[in-house]
């Protein structure tokens, strides 16, 4: 070639894929689905963040005033309040952030008042921002308003919005809030490893021994995530209230407290703890057990050496899972929690007991840290459990032996009485007339219509919302995973949108409850009009549960070979035909596993709702918490065990379902 | 079905599609009243007023009062229709409500109606506290019955008593602000003190205490007075106490909010709200009315407490209520830990 040629060549436009209609669709879906995670999660958290650093604060610089001498005929000269506040140091800078609702009496500022002199007082507002009542009247005017001493004392200042850290300050300079979260934080640590260390033992013993019926022992423990966490609160109540059961084994301490908290906690997380660490006691390799023995080493040597060791990542995740879990939970503190303030019971005290939204934000924003914390360990721990099971890995064989098996036997059989005590307490509560005058059984408690909480309509509303998420959700959660394990290229976006997918899991049901009130209930915004109605309580069930959906749909997808994609390209077959005819039935197994998981969270959640739902979508976990509320306990046991009802005829129902679908589309899998 | 039936039903059909086309004008009323009465109060204003249809937006007094004021530069109530007269205060000092005096306001009880020369609103039935003593519980315990607020801090009742928390129940701030009227803000602060010693805990809602107390979890539960005769008359062995020194009350009130578009109808609506008729109907639900002398009487209600009624200054309950509720935590919610 010579240099003549190369200088005739023009230059050629760079060298880009070109984009199918199938890329572009894929895109377009992708975006999508992304900007619904944006405005259903990014943009409320925003505005619920730009709340909690929205203050009010009162501005003595925008009142004057004037005072009339004895005969209240003429007027000293007019002097601002904040020059007033300078000669006579009333009050400090501190004392200026208030709330929406604060009020600031202006006699303070005339050390000689009396509200029997003959003085007169004119006051007025410099500016347009200022306001003032004179008792419950606002003046907003610059004008002079003349009062006599008597009417002067009514004067009540009215802060004026701005941005800064003042909310943050007062929350921190107020013990009775601040101290909740020293409370969470103990709770959730207690709670933790007490859970943790139960829950290993019971999937200990389901693994690593010969005692029989672990199926049973397995579905006992798979209990407590078919009902709200309140429910173990009302059984505690029940049990150890001050008419309870059992109360004498408290002696004297009440379980109004961490006491119930605790042990609350432990049944409610119970599953989670056991469902990690048994997967990670079940990857184990047989192979080191025989080392073990053939090295002569004790039983104890080889449970710290081998046993420990290779479930340390299940119950590192585990103790994170279970931590998150207890500090984010709204559910039992409120009915169990006495006098003892965790963090997401005030957020829920500030804004519905005194509508401060402000100050509920800032908690939620106190609540997200240490959520977000454990949520990020445990997924770096989770990163990091890879590759124990090798090719060449023995599954582990337990070997019968009669007295470890008994003792086992029989640490199970008390977990179980434990989950199925606390279950029947509530179902026999539920059907007794009168608790503890009339023990004849009746059906009372289930008249939801006589009680507050929305009677039987909640609880359709609650079925209503239960299948709506679940198939709203799949759809949305399935087709979303799709795109990002299957589509080409566009690694920025893919990367966002898994970002975002992974957020909800972080965020604790209360914050995005009441990130939604912050962002769809204003006026301003253009969707408001679902605000109230039963698709944003749809909108925020499937947003608050989308990660785990989502993981369980990139962990099926990512078992499919990416030929598929390839070998439908070469026959030009557009690939949502492939996904609708192939991905779809191929996945069907993780499919209904995800529309289960988001039913029976639909039934069961109440932290997110709480501040959702309306008159006309009241929801049955909803309703479970206003009759406790309200004082009717029996009604609210009746309402929970109903939702336990609900949710295991459905577990049952999909166990049938899947198999009958299964032995149709899954018989490619049996050769 | 016989003619006569369907003959009545066209014609009841044509009544209402008749209603319907007669609407002249809709109002938008905020409210906080039952469900179950939203229904019944509607019918019994149209009856009378045919021509004006009412959109109901219900929800519990502390959700619809944060509503109207998030919606105070852009209000989208023409009227609100029972709501606490401590949230009404509020809307008033933000300067969102019409002052208007309804026809026949001068025969209602003067407690009912805002002081001011043409009242900002107007009220239609009072709840009033009261103390739900269960005499089962108090008998094996060894408790006498208190008769006074005093009496409740005496040593033999510690531990034995429940009231809501002010922070987050309008029973429980009208309590508190009760009592700061009652003895006076230093006497007030350590009757509470008192008071606190013997609390066993403090309850989210208003009307738990009593419930609580009706199923024996608690002797003494602080709550209202509606509350307690339900649960007596639903079989629980209950006393209703009303003490001496006097009790706490708030009550539901009515108001036109400032620059709705049909004053007209509004005002029509806060009338029709201040009738015999209207007070009437707040009675099905309601032992305390404020049109004087037509109220009936609840079975188990104390005769005597339409007299123990203070005096209540809502002006001062609204003015402090920030300040109170930081006092009441800072001295009661700090020490959370009841062990």
């Amino acid at each position: 070639m010579t240099d003549a040629t190369q200088h005739t060549l023009p230059a050629g436009p760079s060298i880009k894929g070109k984009l199918s209609r199938d890329d572009i669709i894929m895109r377009g879906s992708m975006v999508v689905i992304g900007l619904y995670l944006l405005i259903t999660m990014v943009f409320p958290l925003y505005a619920m963040l730009s709340k909690s650093f929205s203050t009010f604060q009162f501005d003595l610089s925008a009142y004057e005033v004037q005072v009339s001498d004895e005969a209240g005929a003429t007027f000293s000269n007019p002097i601002r309040l904040n020059d007033l506040n300078e000669q006579l140091k009333v009050l400090e800078d501190s004392d200026m952030i208030a709330g929406s609702d604060g009020r600031l009496g202006v006699t303070q500022f005339f050390p000689d008042f009396s509200f029997r002199s003959p003085v007169k007082y004119r006051i007025r507002n410099t500016t347009d921002e200022g306001r003032f009542l004179v008792g419950s009247t606002l003046t907003d005017s610059t004008e002079w308003v003349e009062l006599d001493s008597n009417t002067f004392r009514r004067v009540q200042l009215r802060p004026v919005k701005s941005t800064g850290f003042g909310n943050f300050r007062s929350y921190f300079a107020t013990p009775a809030l601040s101290n909740s979260i020293k409370n969470s934080v103990l709770i959730a640590t207690i709670s933790t490893i007490v859970t943790v260390t139960l829950a290993f033992w019971f999937a200990f013993a389901l693994s690593r021994s010969c005692m029989r019926f672990k199926g049973l022992f397995r579905l006992i423990a798979m209990a407590p995530i078919l009902v709200p966490s309140l429910l173990p609160g009302i059984a505690l109540v029940y049990l150890f209230g001050n008419q309870g059961m059992l109360k004498e084994l408290l002696f004297g301490a009440s379980i109004y407290g961490p006491i119930g908290i605790v042990i609350g906690s432990v049944f409610f997380t119970f599953p989670h703890a056991f469902l990690i660490i048994s997967t990670a006691l079940a990857i184990s390799d047989g192979r080191l057990y025989e080392a073990a023995t053939s090295l002569r080493a004790t039983p104890w040597r080889t449970f710290w050496t081998v046993t420990i060791p290779g479930a340390r990542y299940g119950l590192v995740s585990a103790a994170f899972v279970v931590f998150n879990l207890v500090i984010t939970d709204f559910g039992l503190p409120k009915v169990i929690g006495g006098q003892f303030n965790v963090l997401a019971v005030d957020i829920y005290k500030q804004v519905i007991g005194q509508q401060n939204f402000e100050m509920g934000a800032v908690v939620s924003v106190v609540l997200v840290l240490p959520a977000i914390l454990a949520f990020a360990i445990d997924r770096f721990v989770q990163s990091k459990q890879v590759a124990l099971l090798s090719a060449r890995s023995v599954p582990y064989q337990p070997k019968p032996n009669k007295k470890a098996d008994w003792i086992l036997f029989s640490y199970a059989s008390l977990i179980g009485i434990f989950i199925i005590g606390m279950l029947a307490v509530c179902q026999f509560a539920a059907l007794v007339k009168f608790w503890p005058y009339d023990l004849s059984f009746s059906l009372n408690n289930y008249q939801f219509d006589r009680m507050d909480g929305g009677g039987w309509g909640a609880y359709y509303n609650s079925i209503k919302l239960g299948l709506l998420t679940a198939i709203v959700g799949t759809a949305i959660i399935f087709f979303g995973a799709y795109l990002v394990e299957k589509s080409n290229g566009f690694k920025t976006g893919r990367a966002i949108f898994q970002m975002f997918a992974m957020l909800p899991m972080a965020i604790p049901g209360m914050v995005l409850g009441l990130a939604y009130i912050f962002f769809f209930n204003n006026p301003a915004n253009p969707l408001h009009a679902i605000y109230g109605t039963m698709a944003i309580l749809v909108v925020c069930t499937v947003t608050h549960f989308y990660t785990v959906s989502h993981l369980t749909a990139t962990t099926a997808l990512q078992q499919m070979d990416r030929e598929f994609e390839s070998v439908s390209a070469s026959l030009k077959q557009p690939t949502l035909k492939l996904f609708g005819r192939v991905t779809v039935p191929v996945c069907l197994p993780s499919i209904l596993d995800i529309s289960i998981y988001l039913f029976v969270n639909a039934m069961t959640t109440v932290s997110a709702v709480v501040f959702l739902y309306s008159p006309t979508t009241s929801l049955a976990s909803i309703a479970v918490l206003n009759m406790d509320d309200a004082g009717d306990i029996a009604p609210a046991a009746a309402m929970g065990m109903m939702i336990f009802y609900t949710n295991a005829g459905a577990r049952i129902f999909h166990l049938i379902a899947s198999r009958g679908i299964l032995s149709r589309t899954q018989a490619w899998r049996n050769r | 079905m016989t003619i006569f039936q369907k003959a009545m039903t066209s014609a009841a059909a044509l009544a209402i599609s008749a209603t319907a086309a007669f609407a002249e004008a809709e109002l938008t009323v905020y409210t906080a009243i039952e469900a179950e009465d939203l229904a019944r109060y509607a019918e019994t204003f149209n009856a009378s007023h045919p021509d004006i249809k009412i959109n109901w937006v219900r929800d519990s007094t502390g959700v619809i009062t944060a509503k109207l004021l998030a919606e105070r530069d852009n209000p989208q109530a023409d009227v609100v229709w029972g709501l606490a007269a401590t949230s009404l205060l509020l809307l008033k000092s933000e300067g969102m409500l019409e002052a208007y005096a309804p026809a026949g306001v001068e025969k209602l009880d003067p407690k009912f109606v805002d002081k001011d020369e043409t009242p900002a609103w107007v009220g239609m039935d009072a709840w009033v506290a009261s103390v739900c003593y269960n005499t089962v519980e108090a008998e094996k315990l060894g408790l006498t019955p208190p008769t006074s607020w005093k009496d409740l801090t005496n040593a033999q009742y510690k531990g034995h008593v429940i009231m809501p928390n002010p922070a987050s129940s309008g029973t429980g701030f009208l309590d508190v602000s009760s009592w700061l009227q009652i003895f006076g803000e230093d006497d007030g602060w350590a009757f509470m003190d008192g008071l606190h010693e013997n609390i066993a805990r403090y309850t989210h809602s208003g009307s738990a205490p009593c419930k609580l107390a009706a199923s024996g979890e608690i002797p003494i539960g602080v709550s209202f007075a509606f509350r307690g005769a339900k649960s007596k008359a639903a079989g629980a062995p209950l006393e209703i106490i009303v003490p001496s020194e006097g009790v706490g009350w708030d009550m539901e009130a009515t108001a036109i909010v400032a620059g709705t578009d049909d004053l007209e109808a509004a005002q029509k609506l806060v009338d029709f709200t201040i009738t015999k008729e209207a007070n009437e109907m707040y009675n099905v639900g309601y032992a305390v009315v404020a049109y004087p002398g037509i109220a009936k009487p609840v079975e188990h209600f104390p005769a005597n407490l339409l007299d123990a009624m203070i005096d209540n200054d809502f002006e001062f309950a609204a003015n402090n209520r920030a300040a109170i509720l930081k006092e009441w935590a800072g001295r009661y919610d700090g020490k959370s830990d009841p062990k």
